[in-house]
């Protein structure tokens, strides 16, 4: 069944499409002398392949040297900061960063909320972006997939700041009667348990979990509608050659053919929800006491945070503070990544 | 003797088209059913936001001096002016990345899908994804501190485009990558069968192939650091008249005009800000329009 | 080749296109007509720098607009840009040179070295300059209250959350006449660093026994915060038994009820107007009395013992170099700030700001000549 698969490239797993291994070798012997005994090579290394090779291997590196470099700034603003703090940097609920000789913050309230909001955005957005995609892919008249794709993507055209705006002036007091309810009739799980702020106006994590899934629709739909449209149409057709509903075939040739493409895209949205600034800002409201767990709490991600004191930052151990958090955000979002790469990639090789 | 009946009665094969089973059935119209409710979803809160903005801002866009006036000048009671300056700068600044992001991007993909083989690869690809959950405010400050702490070249729209930079790339990358990973492996072969270079083939061939689903994903990517607030609180000052020149000077830009506007709490401020996000949205909606005819246009028929 | 290059044609020229037809020439109709009859301001010398930089309050923005505006009228040509990035971010930029003059909630803090870093860049002392003066409102959300009268201390223990409700004798004790609710207060304040949230906590200290500190944080430790002023505003009209504390100009906008103030000199509330804030800058002490570095006392204005005086307002100063290294800045600057204490004083009070009494003026022109 695997022989039927479409061959997709894939760097680092040769071994799975003979055909590729052989490819490249006749490349190899066309464009290089690389001396393959017994076939006769034009033994030109063409200057324009390693002209190319060099541009993109060098884009590759540009990039590696620019998370490198942000990396390197991120600790170098950090560390004197950690080193001066008086609590512990991974369980304290405090931020108190006024007096440079008395440093007191940790992040252990910033992770809560930031997790918190980036899995209420990617629990609603994922299922609703492969809807949608399967949508205008599979289900929708082919005429009308165009301008149907063309307004899903302009949610992707509304400013962040906007967003932020509508958020506070119209989602959040509609939200509001429905947050009231959840937490009224679920107040037992601790999800839903009452929050550290009051629920007037709605400006808590739930919130911003569901303005969040409204921005990452766009981003996670497109690229999945982009990937189903390309399913090879053998395979449906064989599909439904056999019998099967439409359901049954998007399950059997869609989706498994789609799903790194979906992955990824969902992991591009998880690093827009994780890296959200300015919408959040304006919505989610600050509390005084210490975060609970629960969707209705307040609070700062840890971009807010750095937003909502960037505009003051004159000393060196204050900010440098602020900077920790944004470097925890940066390993976070490696640990999230990797953890990602490990399911999707693992299911992929098989 | 029913039973004998009921044996020489059947057909000697069975039908061709069986009856689909009703669990069978049920789940394909609870598919469907749950498709078109996830798309009817997402139309709901678009639909929402842009009458949001439309009833807030469409006023502003028409009068003609929106689009060809400054705000210089303008008190902050005044319905006067306009959002040509900010226009200008959102444009000018997205111009100057995507120059940038485009190029690097697009050949980072290639690499990953031509090229890369081994460790390096890898390592790119997982700093792609790193690079995309790096919040705005963080790269900004990152772009401070390297450009106008370590380099000391002054604020400008420039370093404003190299912050918009690290922001975009990820996106346009990885879309190129997964658009790359789609182009059939025999069309590449077949090019280098007829002796094409692997360079040729990768220019001519498999990018135009792949090309409309580039071109949407630099789409998305503009459409997303048009918006951004972060880079421009921090890295370029707030000027209220025309600039042209990105290195130098004070450039306004549509998200800045939004910021500094909600700090004015007349209802000509409040007309602004809407104004300059309902702008921004045709501006955006104008570039995928132009980038779906090109790619419409330029395409390489494949079926 | 032939297709792309007629795209391509067409792009450019509508780019051409695009950056011809803009203009900056924007003449106010609308504006009042005051501006043209204070125009007996002194002549200023325009022949300094074309266009000044500078950054700093988000509360004086406002005022900027004005003063730039009487600024461009004065000198044609001459103009100045202004981003609202945050006091804090005002000082650093000055220091760090990319500035000519800053905007700050207050003055240099020589706590954290801030006079030496500015006279280090500006090669000679800095001064600040209070030229903007916003009065900060007290604003609640309270079903059936329309009046309501509160004092500093009684505003302090609402705020750190010892007093919970409306009804509580406290309040009712300065609103003999009104109906108070048994609601809850909800407080809301500033979740961002803003000076208008240290100028309130100022207040609270020296006048109502405030004990959690001043600083551009909220100490008070109940309630929930918005980001911004607008936010604030929005989120108070939201909540039943809000309160808060906002600019005056937002208050107006946003059409919310504004708490009268019983000041330390006893007698009737005061309401918050364009005079009464001035009564309470004239009765202001400096913290040098004599010299040009003008920065206030604050809490001479928090305590302040004239009669109808409104004591809560945010002080935002202009920090300039005494003398500047280039005489260009130095003129334009002069120019600029001379302006903007004469002509534009004329529509401060419209926009929620309190023009300066003639005392002060009188301080800041010394001061201001002496600027080169």
């Amino acid at each position: 069944m695997s022989d039927t698969r479409p061959t997709r490239v894939r760097p680092g797993h040769q071994e799975e499409t003979p055909d590729d291994r052989g490819g490249s070798r006749m490349i190899g012997a066309m464009t290089s002398d690389s001396g393959q005994p017994g076939v006769r090579t034009a033994a030109v290394r063409r200057p324009g392949d390693t002209i190319f090779r060099t541009l993109t291997t060098g884009a590759g590196l540009a990039i590696v040297f620019a998370i490198a470099l942000i990396g390197i700034f991120l600790l170098i603003k950090a560390v004197p900061s950690l080193l001066a703090d008086k609590e512990n940097f991974l369980t304290s609920a405090n931020f108190v960063t006024l007096d440079p000789n008395n440093l007191m913050f940790g992040i252990r309230d910033l992770l809560i909320v930031t997790v918190l909001c980036s899995l209420v955005a990617l629990v609603i957005a994922m299922p609703v972006s492969l809807g949608i995609a399967l949508f205008l892919t599979q289900y929708a008249p082919a005429r009308l997939s165009r301008p149907f794709a063309y307004i899903v993507d302009l949610l992707a055209a509304v400013p962040s700041i906007v967003y932020g705006l509508w958020g506070i002036l119209v989602l959040g007091p509609a939200l509001e009667p429905f947050e009231t309810w959840l937490n009224a009739t679920f107040g037992w799980f601790p999800l839903f348990a009452k929050g550290n702020i009051p629920l007037a106006g709605a400006g808590t994590i739930f919130t911003v979990g569901v303005v969040l899934a409204v921005m990452l629709l766009p981003i996670i739909t497109s690229v999945t509608r982009e990937v189903f449209r390309q399913t090879p149409v053998m395979q449906i057709e064989g599909a439904l050659a056999l019998g099967a509903t439409k359901w049954e075939v998007i399950r059997t040739t869609v989706l498994p053919f789609g799903r790194s493409g979906y992955i990824a895209a969902s992991m591009l949205g998880l690093g827009r929800a994780l890296g959200e600034t300015v919408a959040v800002l304006l919505i989610l409201h600050a509390s005084p006491t210490p975060s609970t767990g629960s969707l209705f709490d307040g609070g700062y991600t840890f971009a807010s945070k750095i937003a909502s004191a960037a505009s003051e930052f004159s000393q060196p151990l204050p900010t440098g503070a602020y900077i920790a958090a944004g470097l925890v955000l940066f390993v976070l979002t490696f640990v999230v990544n990797a953890v990602a790469r490990s399911i999707a990639g693992g299911k992929a090789a098989k | 003797m029913t039973t004998t009946e009921s044996t020489l009665d059947r057909p000697a094969s069975p039908p061709a088209f069986q009856p689909v089973s009703g669990s069978r059935k049920f789940k394909n119209t609870a598919a469907t059913a749950l498709v078109t409710l996830a798309f009817l979803v997402a139309l709901v809160p678009l639909v929402w936001l842009l009458i949001t903005v439309i009833a807030r801002g469409y006023q502003a866009l028409l009068s003609a001096d929106w689009w060809t006036h400054s705000l210089k000048g303008v008190l902050p009671k005044d319905f006067e002016g306009g959002a040509y300056h900010a226009i200008i700068g959102t444009l000018l600044q997205t111009l100057v990345c995507a120059v940038i992001a485009v190029p690097v991007g697009v050949l980072a993909a290639v690499y990953l899908v031509e090229y890369g083989r081994g460790r390096l690869a890898r390592v790119t690809t997982f700093m792609v994804d790193i690079l995309s959950g790096v919040p705005s405010i963080v790269a900004a400050l990152f772009i401070f501190a390297l450009w106008i702490g370590t380099i000391g070249l002054g604020q400008s729209a420039f370093a404003v485009s190299l912050a918009l930079v690290l922001l975009m790339l990820p996106v346009v990358v990885r879309s190129t990558e997964e658009m790359l990973r789609l182009v059939p492996q025999e069309l590449r072969e077949a090019s280098y069968a007829l002796g094409v270079p692997k360079w040729k083939t990768i220019m001519r061939i498999v990018l135009p192939t792949a090309l409309s689903g580039v071109v949407t994903g630099v789409m998305l990517a503009m459409a997303r650091v048009m918006g951004e607030t972060a880079p421009v609180l921090v890295l370029v000052g707030y000027s209220k008249s025309i600039n042209f020149n990105i290195f130098d000077g004070n450039m306004t830009s549509l998200p800045l005009l939004i910021y500094n506007e909600l700090n004015n709490p007349n209802p000509a401020g409040q007309q602004r800000v809407w104004g300059a996000a309902l702008t921004l949205i045709l501006l955006i909606m104008l570039f995928n329009l132009v980038a779906a005819l090109v790619s419409r246009f330029s395409a390489i028929k494949t079926k | 080749m032939k297709r792309h290059g007629v795209a391509l044609g067409i792009m450019a020229a509508g780019a051409l296109l695009l950056t011809a037809c803009g203009s900056d020439n924007n003449s106010a109709t609308g504006g009042s007509s005051n501006t043209s009859s204070t125009s007996a301001a002194p002549k200023v010398d325009c022949s300094g720098k074309k266009t000044l930089k500078a950054s700093g309050s988000t509360a004086q923005k406002n005022a900027m607009d004005l003063f730039v505006k009487a600024y461009n009228d004065a000198c044609d040509g001459n103009d100045v840009n202004y981003t609202a990035n945050g006091s804090g971010a005002g000082v650093s930029d000055f220091t760090g040179k990319q500035t000519d003059f800053a905007g700050s909630d207050s003055a240099l803090d020589p706590k954290k070295g801030e006079p030496d870093k500015a006279a280090a860049a500006c090669g000679s002392p800095a001064w600040d300059l209070p030229v903007v003066f916003g009065p900060i409102t007290l604003v609640y959300n309270v079903k059936g209250v329309s009046d309501l009268n509160l004092d500093a201390a009684t505003a302090a223990k609402i705020f750190d959350g010892e007093i919970k409700t409306w009804n509580d004798a406290a309040i009712k004790k300065l609103n003999p006449s009104a109906t108070l609710p048994s609601t809850a207060i909800s407080v809301v304040y500033r979740s961002d660093q803003s000076g208008t949230t240290d100028n309130f906590q100022q207040y609270l200290t020296s006048a109502g026994g405030w004990t959690k500190g001043a600083g551009k944080t909220f100490n008070g430790g109940v309630g929930s915060g918005a980001s911004g002023n607008p936010a604030v505003a929005t989120s108070l009209g939201q909540t039943d038994g809000g309160i808060a504390y906002v600019e005056w100009s937002f208050a107006q906008a946003n059409k919310l009820n504004i708490a009268s103030i019983v000041t330390t000199a006893g007698g009737t509330p005061v309401k918050v107007s364009a005079d009464s804030v001035g009564k309470a800058i004239a009765s202001a002490a400096f913290k040098n009395p004599s010299g040009n570095d003008l920065s206030l006392d604050l809490s001479s204005i928090h305590k302040t013992t004239a009669t109808g005086a409104y004591p809560l307002l945010l002080a935002t100063y202009e920090i300039v170099c005494s003398k500047y290294a280039d005489p260009a800045t130095g003129k334009a600057v002069k120019a600029f700030l001379s302006t903007a204490i004469t002509a534009g004083q004329a529509d401060l009070a419209t926009n929620g700001y309190a023009p300066l009494p003639d005392s002060l003026k009188a301080k800041l022109t010394t001061a201001i000549d002496a600027i080169s």
